[in-house]
């Protein structure tokens, strides 16, 4: 399988917070078809984990798989630019062509 | 609660840099951040580690270091040269980094300006309540405005952070970049209003030298020493702040008498130098004064005191070639161990640094008389004020050591004239001793005065000494002759010499 692996990072439970998971459901769920798996780390409750990943501020977006990794900052209200920063090209289908 | 009674409860915490507690009367001003600013160069990254690693040395607290530009393996190996062994720290618990560094690899992609610093406030919460950390370093902010696209978050987390951190009561340290010497206190206009107190290092050309200082600018609501002080950045032990006006003039004064290896010139002195006092020597180029200080230092291991000898003028070969010319065994001296002769030049390190190294070198020796051959050497690599503040730290040094120093100070012309040594010595030195040629009918003579004696009578005449190979002996007093510290001689006949005498028969010859 390969899926898409997604982090994101996220401080409390703010509007922001909310924002930012309700932009990214909507990507995976539209362009991604399905074929992801995303990890929501709450920075309050695992200081450790940022520490380590040194997450700076949030929301940060950590595409864990398909290598290479990248980090998307922001709300991530604009999808296309939210695509390109997962290096995902809708008009390719990319899950397809790697499952060959 | 009265705006006293607020002052007298903010405490202060030791820092442990030496020198900086006392231009800031006592450390930083305890559970607020200190934001310390200061161009390329100007040691803020050293500073913002030593106050983690004074902590830890010398009051047991932990330190969290918030890195914002240099990675934490590129600080633990650039800062084992001042002996700071981070790494060990790490693994006892007693250091924690937190990186915030610029990561390798593609940079995250921004989008929108919808994001806050939170994560970095809760890192460093996390890690200080892991150890308990009382002491927090920051370096450098100006690394995150390059890091984040938006000033405006960075200030909005500053300001967070900041009171993240007085909340969690640990004293901090935030460094930040200065564009300019003189000028906005840093570079983004907003960090001066984040700390409570601020701090600046300055890293200045002056006359072709670097000069470093230290400026304490504000600490709200408590007192602290005004203006520039020099500081110095040495190996193994980081920086050094030498607080030279915030020295006080507490030493005790002596009357006991020391000798000063030259018979007559004790008798002129009244009996001796004083046990705790300073001499200056100023003479022209070749009066004796390597002499004199040659013989102040063998009378002392004779009368079973330890000697410091630093020479910037001449070899070591050099000194004790002409002191066994005089008679005087320096290798005997320093072979039981009652003398050490230091000899470098003066030209190898800054003055700041230079006033370092001998300072280790008198608590290292504890010696009872120094001796300094010439300052006028040390003069040579300084600015006016870097020299003046070197003598008064050395001085002030000294004398709270009870220690005898004597200076020798070299005149630039060979008759008369005094040296910008002395003019800016003058008043700090107990004693002074002028050494000058004089000459009679195209024939040079050497003369000697004792100008000044603090707090004893003394001999006010010119007199008359020669050298030989068992040193100086003083003889009569020049008659006949005037004008000789001016060097414009005028001679004066013998008959009227004596008509005059006779006239104020005042019956001070010895």
């Amino acid at each position: 399988m390969n899926k898409f692996v997604l982090k994101l990072y996220i401080t409390g439970d703010t509007p922001r917070t909310e924002r930012a998971i309700a932009n990214l459901r909507r990507v995976c769920d539209h362009e991604l078809r399905g074929q992801y798996e995303l990890v929501i780390i709450d920075v309050l409750e695992n200081p450790q984990m940022a520490e380590d990943e040194r997450i700076m501020v949030t929301p940060t977006l950590i595409r864990e798989m398909p290598p290479p990794r990248r980090r998307i900052i922001g709300d991530l209200t604009d999808t296309a630019k939210v695509l390109l920063g997962l290096n995902f090209d809708p008009h390719v289908d990319h899950l397809d062509a790697r499952n060959d | 609660m009265t705006l006293n009674e607020r002052q007298y409860h903010i405490e202060k915490l030791e820092t442990g840099i030496p020198g900086f507690d006392h231009i800031s009367n006592g450390g930083l001003p305890k559970g607020r951040t200190t934001l310390v600013s200061g161009s390329a160069g100007s040691a803020k990254t050293v500073l913002a580690v030593q106050f983690l690693a004074e902590g830890i040395k010398k009051a047991d607290e932990r330190g969290v270091f918030v890195t914002f530009e240099e990675s934490p393996v590129d600080i633990r190996r650039n800062m084992l040269g001042f002996g700071w062994d981070i790494a060990q720290w790490e693994k006892e618990q007693r250091w924690v980094f937190v990186d915030a560094s610029r990561q390798p690899g593609e940079p995250p992609l921004f989008i929108g300006d919808d994001f806050d610093l939170g994560p970095l406030i809760i890192r460093i919460e996390h890690a200080v309540h892991k150890i308990g950390a009382q002491r927090v370093s920051m370096d450098s902010l100006g690394a995150i405005f390059n890091q984040l696209p938006s000033s405006a978050v960075v200030r909005n987390g500053l300001f967070q952070i900041a009171s993240a951190l007085r909340s969690m009561g640990v004293t901090a340290v935030m460094t930040a970049e200065r564009t300019e010497e003189y000028g906005e206190i840093a570079r983004y206009g907003v960090e001066e209003f984040v700390a409570d107190n601020v701090v600046i290092l300055r890293n200045v050309l002056e006359e072709e030298k670097r000069r470093r200082t230290v400026e304490i600018l504000k600490f709200r609501g408590v007192m602290h020493q005004k203006g520039e002080f020099p500081f110095t950045v040495i190996p193994n032990q980081g920086i050094v702040v030498i607080p030279l006006s915030a020295i006080e003039l507490k030493q005790r004064s002596s009357d006991v008498r020391i000798k000063s290896g030259i018979e007559d010139l004790d008798t002129m002195c009244g009996g001796g130098f004083f046990r705790d006092s300073v001499i200056l020597v100023s003479g022209a180029t070749g009066t004796g004064k390597t002499l004199m200080a040659t013989s102040f230092m063998a009378e002392g291991t004779r009368s079973g005191e330890r000697c410091l000898l630093f020479a910037f003028e001449e070899s070591r070969d050099q000194l004790f070639r002409n002191a066994t010319g005089w008679g005087i065994d320096f290798d005997r001296m320093e072979h039981d161990g009652t003398l050490r002769v230091v000899c470098n030049y003066p030209e190898v390190a800054g003055l700041e640094d230079q006033l370092f190294t001998m300072k280790s070198e008198i608590d290292q020796f504890k010696p009872n008389r120094v001796a300094i051959d010439s300052l006028s050497a040390l003069e040579r690599v300084s600015t006016m004020r870097g020299f003046r503040e070197f003598v008064i730290g050395l001085t002030s040094f000294i004398k709270h050591k009870e220690i005898a120093g004597l200076y020798t100070a070299t005149t630039p012309t060979l008759l008369g004239g005094t040296s910008i040594t002395e003019a800016h010595i003058s008043t700090i030195t107990d004693s002074i001793i002028l050494l000058r040629y004089v000459e009679i009918y195209g024939e040079m003579h050497r003369g000697l005065t004792v100008l000044k004696m603090r707090g004893s009578m003394h001999d006010k005449d010119i007199r008359e000494f020669s050298i030989d190979g068992e040193g100086m002996h003083i003889g009569r007093p020049f008659r006949g002759i005037s004008g000789i510290m001016s060097g414009q001689f005028t001679y004066v006949a013998s008959s009227e010499k004596d008509r005059i005498q006779s006239l104020f028969a005042e019956g001070n010859e010895s």
